[in-house]
């Protein structure tokens, strides 16, 4: 036990270092060689499989599988990079049971669908890392192209193009490259700092010239970045968040909750991250989830979720919701949030209405996770057309503007998952390539 | 309960399940914990002449293949026959028997292709008490190289020949089992016939080479590099060996002449179609080789079930059963329409029934129905080939159904609810013609 386990307030240190390795480990550890051996095995290399259907990238999941099967696990690693790049991570973080796995066969016939998430990951580790590179540079075709945000779109993007030859420029405001991988998913879904050593597979490529801590709006422009290079790709995801209005209040505790996340992935030490002894998240999406299971991780006593809609409109999938509840999370619906408690400019319990009923659970931290939005602030000088509040796109990846392509959280298409960024940026990167040889 | 006791050549066991000469028969040890765990018998490994033993390998000596999850479908090996002291296995022999009066113990037998070699031998063997000899006239390595086994066993006249010495030089029951690499299985068991043997046993192992390891590119198993083929056995075989079986029952020369069943048996279910096909009992070994003794009992108890389902009283209910529906393609009835019927409700959707038919046979299967994937036999194009059911990953999903009456979509013809067989057909060039009108 931590010295801090029950200390009121906010606090680090709550569990002792044996507790932070076990809390934050590995949420679904590798399979082993036989464990994807006989996985493999249950797969029935179904004929226009609805697996590969379900893909955001369509992979063609019953190939690769069949190449684990046959003791190919780099042949199959490079059937899933050719359509997905980020394949290591999306094995990881992709929300499988309502995508590749829930459409397995094997769920409609036994409830038991093969573990394509887990398959993919033990084909992708084993090129990672034997360091197989499978892709190389084209041949220099003279063209330019700026991508701004090295997130999951972003780097799909720069990858493509790089691919095909044209020279890339891949500018991010943050310190490191990853976007939402590196700042954002749950640390133990992506442990020993893979989003790293993605990033870094990805970039191993060579030739894309990578410039951080370069910010849309503020260092660099869009109509300037329009009118310098040959096409610009967007991917800068959503940056602001949403606020909770009059309920909001600015004290100690109160966190935006993307932001407490973004601050433990960059944490070196856990037990220096501080939590409050009893939490309360607000919201219904992944952002809830990943910010309450981890304060409960952090050692938190008591961590509720509060939704405002029922259970069933939740964004973060029924798995997901699960995984909290087993790790000790209390999730709340159909209560909305009606004012932070205050008590000498520290949070002490957030209020809540349930039809005509008022509720208060009392809290020390409360976490704000009800949705992000995009600055479109940045945006403005390029006009960009907008949709929603997100930029608009066509079915290529193509804004109003000619010449300016996005994809990723921050275009009016696609569910905010890392695997429906990578596809959308591979996508542009292809489009913008026909457009540049033309 | 059925009453499963078997009577094979005057051989007496509670069971009709042997085990095989096979490793697993080669000491007292292995066979006292097999009929321990519930066998009816065994056929003791292959004795060799006094003297000094055969040698083995020191590295390995099976080879296999698998199916999914690594199960074992076939195994082979390039083991030899006993390699321990002739008097020892005799020793062994004779206190198991005495031990296990109620069970089969028979032994087989591998001398010398001279009448001198087996006169010598029968006596010993007798005077176990054994209940019966097999001749291993199987064996196709090793052994082969140097004039017995399966060298015997492709020489109709030698089988005969070895045959007859060995009923003319001991009062014990003489079972001959036959290779099955040979073109006709006919020819060897109608030697053995001739010769006067009691009964056949078969099928030995196959001829093989199961894999080769692409480092060293030598067959495996490998010694030092090197590989030898092996003799063939498993699940893998059965559809072989029953054919074999079936064979020499329905031949008019040997029909009535007892077999003894082997090859790939794992199952009471294998057991029971080995049995409908002429065999009076069984042999297995790699199936034990593979889960162990105990799996007699799943067999005794699911040959007992399903005797008792249908109303089997004893073995000789089910014993060739099969048999008389065993024809020649020929004689198969071309007016017999089936079409393959998908029961949607069982159906996962792997679309692999669409994919087997679409690439390699008919084109009979939709894939996309009012842009959904449904699955639905096309009557129009439907040979009844019964591809898309051996394809189906759920059993009993798709079903051949036959039309009785009415008109084959396929062909627009009608129904013809007469037999009639390719010998009568009108394309072919040798049917026998109808009497002109």
């Amino acid at each position: 036990m931590g010295d801090n386990k029950l200390k009121p307030g906010i606090a680090a240190g709550r569990l002792t270092a044996e507790d932070y390795r076990a809390n934050f480990s590995d949420l679904h550890p590798p399979l082993d060689r036989h464990e994807a051996a006989v996985e493999a095995d249950r797969c029935y290399f179904c004929h226009d499989a609805p697996c590969m259907t379900a893909c955001p990238t369509s992979i063609d999941i019953p190939m690769f599988i069949r190449q684990i099967s046959t003791g190919n696990p780099l042949g199959a690693a490079k059937s899933i990079f050719d359509q997905n790049i980020l394949g290591g991570m999306c094995a990881r973080v992709c929300p499988t049971e309502t995508l590749c796995e829930e459409v397995c066969v094997r769920e409609t016939a036994e409830g038991k669908p093969v573990k394509i998430g887990q398959l993919q990951r033990f084909a992708t580790d084993s090129a990672m890392n034997a360091g197989k590179q499978f892709y190389e540079r084209g041949a220099d075709t003279g063209k330019r192209v700026a991508v701004v945000g090295a997130g999951p779109a972003g780097l799909a993007c720069a990858h493509r193009l790089t691919m095909h030859g044209h020279s890339v420029t891949l500018l991010d405001a943050r310190p490191k490259a990853g976007g939402l991988n590196e700042y954002g998913i749950a640390s133990y879904k992506t442990v020993n700092g893979f989003a790293q050593t993605e990033v870094d597979y990805i970039l191993s490529i060579g030739g894309i010239s990578c410039e951080y801590g370069k910010k849309l709006g503020s260092d660099i422009r869009l109509a300037d970045l329009a009118s310098d290079y040959d096409a610009v790709f967007v991917g800068i995801g959503l940056a602001g968040v949403n606020a909770l209005g009059d309920a909001d209040a600015a004290a100690t505790g109160s966190e935006d909750a993307v932001e407490w996340i973004s601050e433990l992935r960059q944490a070196r030490d856990l037990a220096k991250v501080p939590v409050g002894r009893r939490v309360v998240v607000i919201g219904g999406g992944m952002t809830a989830i990943d910010a309450a299971t981890q304060s409960k991780a952090l050692g938190a006593d008591e961590v509720t979720i509060v939704y405002r809609g029922p259970r069933e409109r939740m964004k973060a999938s029924e798995y997901e919701q699960e995984l909290a509840q087993t790790r000790g999370v209390t999730i709340r619906y159909e209560m909305s949030p009606k004012k932070i408690v205050t008590t000498g400019g520290a949070v002490t319990a957030v209020e809540f209405a349930r039809g005509n009923e008022e509720i208060s659970i009392p809290c020390d931290q409360v976490m704000k996770a009800i949705g992000q939005t995009l600055d479109i602030s940045v945006l403005a000088d390029a006009k960009l057309k907008l949709d929603k509040g997100r930029i608009a796109i066509d079915g290529e990846g193509r804004t109003s503007v000619a010449g300016i392509w996005a994809g990723g959280d921050c275009v009016n298409q696609g569910d905010d998952l890392t695997v429906t960024a990578t596809a959308q940026g591979r996508d542009a990167a292809e489009s913008i390539h026909a457009a540049l040889g033309s | 309960m059925a009453d499963i006791r078997n009577d094979f050549v005057g051989i007496k066991s509670p069971n009709p399940f042997w085990l095989a000469s096979a490793p697993p028969t080669d000491k007292e040890y292995n066979v006292r914990r097999a009929f321990e765990a519930g066998w009816g018998g065994v056929v003791w490994k292959t004795l060799g002449e006094e003297g000094p033993p055969i040698v083995n390998v020191n590295g390995p000596r099976y080879g296999a293949i698998w199916g999914a999850d690594r199960r074992l479908l076939g195994l082979n090996n390039i083991e030899l026959i006993t390699d321990r002291d002739l008097h020892v296995n005799l020793r062994e022999m004779k206190v198991v028997k005495r031990d296990y009066p109620d069970r089969a113990v028979v032994a087989s037998i591998m001398v010398p292709c001279e009448e001198a070699a087996w006169k010598a031998i029968l006596p010993l063997v007798e005077e176990t008490g054994a209940d019966g000899i097999e001749l291993n006239f199987g064996c196709p390595h090793g052994m082969s190289e140097r004039g017995m086994g399966s060298a015997v066993g492709q020489v109709p006249e030698y089988i005969e020949m070895v045959a007859r010495w060995c009923k003319a030089n001991t009062r014990m029951p003489v079972i001959v089992k036959l290779t099955p690499n040979i073109t006709d299985i006919r020819y060897p068991a109608r030697a053995a016939k001739a010769g006067g043997a009691d009964a056949v046993s078969l099928i030995n192992t196959i001829s093989s080479i199961t894999a080769v390891d692409l480092d060293s590119f030598a067959p495996e198993p490998t010694i030092d590099g090197k590989g030898s083929h092996g003799g063939y056995c498993g699940p893998a075989v059965k559809p072989i060996a029953l054919n074999m079986v079936a064979d020499i029952a329905r031949d008019p020369e040997t029909a009535g002449l007892p077999i003894s069943g082997i090859g790939g048996v794992t199952t009471w279910r294998d057991a029971a179609e080995f049995l409908a096909l002429g065999a009076g009992n069984v042999q297995v070994c790699t199936a034990v080789m593979t889960y162990g003794f105990k799996i007699v009992e799943e067999m005794i108890a699911g040959l007992n079930n399903w005797m008792d389902e249908k109303g089997h009283a004893s073995l000789d209910d089910v014993i060739g059963r099969a048999v008389p529906n065993v024809t020649d393609w020929q004689y198969l009835n071309l007016n017999y329409v089936t079409k393959a019927k998908i029961n949607q409700d069982s159906c996962i959707k792997c679309g692999r029934c669409h994919i087997a038919c679409e690439d390699t046979s008919h084109q009979a299967i939709t894939h996309m129905v009012d842009g959904a994937r449904h699955f639905e036999v096309i009557d129009e194009e439907c040979v009844g080939c019964n591809l898309c059911v051996n394809v189906c990953p759920v059993e009993d999903c798709i079903t051949m159904v036959e039309l009785e009456s009415g008109t084959d979509p396929r062909t627009k013809k009608p129904i013809n609810p007469d037999y009639a067989n390719w010998t009568t057909h009108p394309n072919n060039p040798g049917a026998a013609k109808e009497a002109a009108e």
